[in-house]
């Protein structure tokens, strides 16, 4: 059996003779007898790490790895330079918990600063926190934080992800928030519908940018209605975008949220990512989760802590906005991380090739007859009639290829630096065979 | 130390994408601000991170006694089994006869650890601890709604319950009872009796509790809450001193989550991501957030349950977390899973018994995985408080136990030494804390002025909190 | 500590200074603020929130803690002091000119005390 405890049975019985008790059951004297497992737990006996990497790795091996992968809908495939995982796995980095001792962890509380201008610099907002679970929790907790007295409906662009959308509503079921969906009109907002259902009532309304079939938004437009209501502007955004599309705070976003996984973060068959906030400074207050603020020791000199923790759920407790403990400390790390590596230049390109490649698939798609199915711009991902998407998507699979997600109407297509022309090229004349 | 913001030189970059060889487009509506990132090279970028981990303390550093977080050992299998590109290079919207590996990931933990907990069902949604509370919470409310039950309005929570349980339930609309502990640290029955009604939707409780002591009337306790109408919800944070000895589906629990990241070795990653597993007794898994794994025919496949909740996360949680969970399941196994949870409670019996002679214990009794002490009489004799013993443990190269929690304790440090430190550990830092009882006796300013040897020393978190610098604001 | 003569005192250590016979200035006492520590931001009410006696109606907030500030009458906030929002440590240095709200509308009063009889409170605790 596998075990990762030292101390040997003579330690141990000199351990428990300074204790003063004879057995180790003697210390379990305030269980109840009959509430004990007896003959123990029906588990596997333990085994030896040659045994488990063999059990563990055949279970990855029954996973299918795409060579070239043409889905996006919420998790990317990004180029992650080697530095990024090389620094990220550094041990001390990896087994330290939440930075409460200050003076012990000036590391890790300067590469969350760090990471929390880096956001901010993104976004163009003017706060971020720490991090949170994820995107769709991002969007949720920012729902939260709009609600007041007399506004408590949260509207939602139903160009949002779903699963987004999802997670809100879950949210909402706890909060007994109302939430409202703004209809689509040809693949973006409806801004009509939008002017005429926000009332005095709106708390907020949430925007995806790009939206979830990849079309850009008139994102300041739509902030004008938002806050002619009186209404907070969230916009869910895609932090590679806004290397190259207007951010959210020249759109008159109040709150930017959005998935960081494309930020340096494996697919990992979702998770662990990224939730990032952002905020205006007035409303950084209302931020949920752990802040990293800057300031000095006893003698002068510059240091980190986290910060406004009387906003947190350890001093507020039932009085607290939201609960959130743990974060995504390693992944926010890894974040900073990314973006430094990348730079602003690597950043751009990465954006920039993106968009532009995924412009090149919809235009070499459509030449075979998938024409893209909404007009207008788009970011690195559109949607695309498809006649027989099973078959399409199955002859892509044989060769390697992961298509684009199966969605209403279509197929939801996506892609990012990663993919060469030439895979473009070979995923497209694969499909034109199978039409 | 400088920020990374202030390194490099304008134009410097390193050479990661080739050339676009399609033609480029871009936005109708640009950016328009500088993308203010860092320029660096290579080498200033690692010497920059490199420089960073130095100035960080983790378990592979030293002694982590930080109670009710359960800083075990992180074997390094784990690791290197998450990092396998058959999990990490999966998109997690692919075809599901592509990801049944990923699939059976999740069966396999489930099956365990429903085992370990004498639960039905489990979700990996939830990515940590408070988010499977809320989770948790939210099947209850979803329990009594769906019965019809509408006027269940509130959660019993124990005073010395941690900050997340009580926030929890109010994020999941309800309203939360405090109700006091007695002099012995569990939870005062009669109170509990009288506190229970109509509108009790359930309780939060952690067994052991806070104070590191195994409630011996849990099963009145759950009774309890159960005749009144109510559930029982099992807050999993100090699962490691009882798992595979005791389930707290035998305590009487009706939903739970575990901290992966606590229980199950996962590393913290100084925060987080975690996994916050919930598990359910069968009458309540038809509430179980969506999607679940079920297993068919040979095979795997995602389900909605019934009456889900609908998700708490996008996607199905913090999967390599649970594939590293999984390792140290495997690992384990029947033997060790019992093992590591008497060792865990005997190291921490061994280090109270050798405090006691100088420390007040604030429950002098056999404790659980962790002890807690409470340092007022120190104080009010010296000067010196449970924080100045904290930094002084800082110059000793140990991370300091939980200080001033749970409340009902005053001056508290909460000590949980975990099951993978040896005994060469545990005494030298006794001898450690033995010293600095000493030292605050003879030198209590020297205690004051601690820690003096950390790369910063005690920072002005007024200063922080009343002037706020978030973000770095240029040269 | 200090305990100025032309104000009165609540028991959960607010001062109120009435402007007229239903107008009051309210904050937190020397008292108060000695206890709590270096304060580090307040939540302030709205103005038009309605507040009850022997009520939280905002709260202040150290680093390690939040308290709840009551109200010592029922009426409705008419201003608030919103230089406390960029200087809380006001409310640590000058606690009977740092007001927090000006309360109209005034119809119940909490049971009062005076200097001398605030002072003789916090001698016992």
């Amino acid at each position: 059996m596998g075990s990762y405890v030292p101390n040997t049975p003579s330690q141990r019985q000199a351990m428990l003779e300074t204790i003063g008790v004879r057995t180790v059951e003697d210390l379990f004297a305030s269980v109840p007898r009959e509430m004990l497992v007896g003959d123990g737990l029906k588990l596997p006996v333990g085994r030896s790490e040659l045994e488990v990497r063999r059990a563990v790795s055949a279970l990855a091996e029954r996973n299918k790895v795409y060579r070239t992968v043409l889905r996006g809908a919420g998790a990317y495939r990004h180029f992650i330079p080697a530095v990024v995982k090389s620094v990220v796995s550094r041990e001390e980095l990896v087994t330290a918990y939440t930075p409460y001792q200050a003076e012990i962890s000036q590391g890790l509380l300067q590469a969350i600063f760090e990471y929390q201008t880096m956001i901010c610099s993104l976004t163009g907002m003017d706060v971020s926190n720490a991090s949170v679970y994820d995107g769709g929790t991002a969007a949720a907790e920012a729902l939260t934080m709009c609600r007041d007295r007399k506004r408590a409906k949260a509207y939602v662009s139903a160009c949002a992800d779903p699963q987004v959308v999802e997670t809100m509503r879950t949210y909402c079921f706890g909060s007994g928030m109302e939430l409202i969906l703004v209809p689509e009109k040809e693949g973006r907002t409806d801004q009509e519908a939008l002017r005429s259902l926000l009332g005095e009532d709106a708390a907020c309304f949430y925007l995806q940018q790009p939206n979830y079939y990849g079309n850009i938004e008139e994102a300041a437009a739509i902030g004008e209605i938002v806050h002619g209501a009186g209404a907070k502007y969230i916009m869910g955004v895609n932090p590679i975008a806004c290397a190259v599309l207007e951010s959210p705070a020249a759109c008159g976003a109040d709150i930017a949220v959005g998935e960081g996984q494309p930020l340096g973060l494996d697919l990992s068959f979702g998770g662990p990512y990224l939730g990032f906030m952002a905020a205006t400074k007035a409303m950084f207050r209302k931020l949920p989760g752990r802040i990293v603020g800057q300031t000095h020791d006893a003698e002068g000199k510059v240091g980190y802590v986290l910060t406004l923790t009387a906003r947190e759920q350890h001093i507020r407790r039932e009085k607290a906005s939201s609960n959130i403990c743990s974060n995504q400390a390693l992944c926010a790390f890894t974040a900073g991380v990314y973006l430094s590596a990348m730079g602003p230049q690597g950043l751009r390109q990465a954006a920039v090739q993106s968009m532009s490649k995924a412009h090149y698939l919809a235009e070499e798609l459509g030449k075979i007859g998938l024409p893209r199915i909404h007009g207008g711009e788009f970011f690195h991902e559109f949607v695309t009639a498809c006649p027989k998407t099973e078959a399409v998507l199955r002859a892509l699979d044989e060769n390697g290829i992961l298509g684009g997600l199966p969605v209403e109407g279509g197929i939801l297509w996506c892609a990012t630096e990663l993919v060469s022309r030439q895979e473009l090229d070979r995923a497209v004349s694969i499909v034109k065979e199978v039409l | 130390m400088q920020l990374i913001f202030e390194k490099g030189a304008p134009g410097r970059h390193l050479s990661l994408l080739p050339p676009c060889d399609v033609p480029e487009v871009a936005p109708q509506r640009p950016r328009t601000e500088p993308l203010e990132l860092p320029e660096l090279s290579e080498n200033e970028l690692t010497r920059h991170y490199s420089a960073l981990c130095k100035r960080v303390h983790g378990v592979n550093d030293g002694f982590y006694p930080l109670g009710s977080c359960t800083m075990k050992y992180n074997p390094k299998i784990n690791e290197e089994l998450a990092a396998l590109p058959g999990f990490t290079q999966v998109h997690p919207l692919q075809p599901e006869e592509t990801v049944q590996g990923c699939l059976e990931v999740y069966a396999q933990t489930e099956a365990l650890l429903n085992e370990i907990t004498g639960m039905d069902a489990m979700t990996f949604q939830p990515a940590a601890g408070a988010h499977g509370e809320f989770t948790g919470l939210l099947l209850i409310k979803a329990y009594h709604r769906h019965r019809g039950d509408t006027e269940r309005t509130k959660i019993i929570v124990p005073d010395s319950a941690h900050g997340t349980n009580p926030a929890s339930a109010v994020m999941a609309g309800f309203t939360v009872v405090n109700v006091p502990s007695g002099p012995d640290g569990c939870v005062d029955v009669e109170a509990l009796a009288a506190a229970v009604g109509p509108d009790t939707a359930g309780l939060m409780l952690t067994n052991p509790n806070t104070v590191g002591i195994f409630d011996k009337n849990i099963l009145e306790i759950t009774r309890i809450i159960h005749e009144a109408g109510g559930l029982c919800y099992y807050d999993g944070a100090n699962l490691n001193a009882v798992m595979g000895l005791v389930r707290p589906g035998d305590m009487g629990f009706d939903v739970i989550h575990l901290n992966l990241h606590k229980t199950f070795s996962t590393p913290h990653g100084g925060g987080g991501p975690g996994s916050g597993a919930v598990g359910c007794k069968a009458f309540l898994a038809p509430y179980l957030p969506g999607p679940v794994v079920r297993r068919e025919g040979g095979g795997f496949r995602f389900a909605a349950p019934e009456h889900s909740i609908g998700r708490v996360k996008d996607f199905y949680g913090n999967f390599t977390v649970v594939v590293k969970a999984l390792v140290y399941l495997l690992t384990l196994g029947k033997e060790g899973i019992p093992e590591a949870a008497e060792n865990a409670v005997l190291n921490a019996n061994y280090m109270m018994a050798r405090l006691r002679e100088k420390y007040a214990m604030a429950y002098d009794q056999l404790c659980m995985h962790e002890f807690v002490m409470s340092l007022e009489n120190l104080k009010e004799e010296t000067g010196v408080s449970a924080m100045d013993i904290a930094k002084g443990l800082l110059d000793n190269g140990i991370h300091p136990p939980t200080m001033y929690f749970p409340l009902i304790v005053h001056e508290a440090l909460m000590v949980e030494p975990t099951e993978t430190e040896s005994k060469e550990t545990l005494d030298e830092a006794c001898e450690v804390f033995l010293r600095l009882w000493e030292q605050a006796h003879t030198d209590p300013q020297a205690l004051h002025d601690a820690p003096v040897t950390t790369p910063v020393r005690r920072l002005d978190e007024v200063e922080a909190a009343r002037h706020p610098v978030l973000r770095y604001a240029g040269a | 500590m200090n305990f100025p003569a032309d104000l009165k005192y609540s028991k959960s250590h607010e001062w109120i200074k009435m402007l007229d016979d239903t107008t009051a200035l309210v904050g937190i006492t020397d008292f108060a603020q000695s206890e709590l520590g270096d304060l580090v931001f307040i939540n302030l009410p709205q103005v038009g929130d309605a507040v009850t006696k022997e009520e939280a109606f905002c709260d202040v907030e150290s680093v390690k803690a939040v308290s709840d500030v009551m109200s010592p009458v029922t009426g409705e906030v008419a201003e608030v002091n919103e230089e406390l929002l960029d200087a809380p440590q006001l409310l640590n240095e000058s606690p009977y000119e740092a007001w927090i709200a000006k309360i109209t509308g005034i119809t119940e009063f909490e049971e009062l005390l005076d200097a001398a009889g605030y002072q003789a409170l916090t001698e016992q605790q």
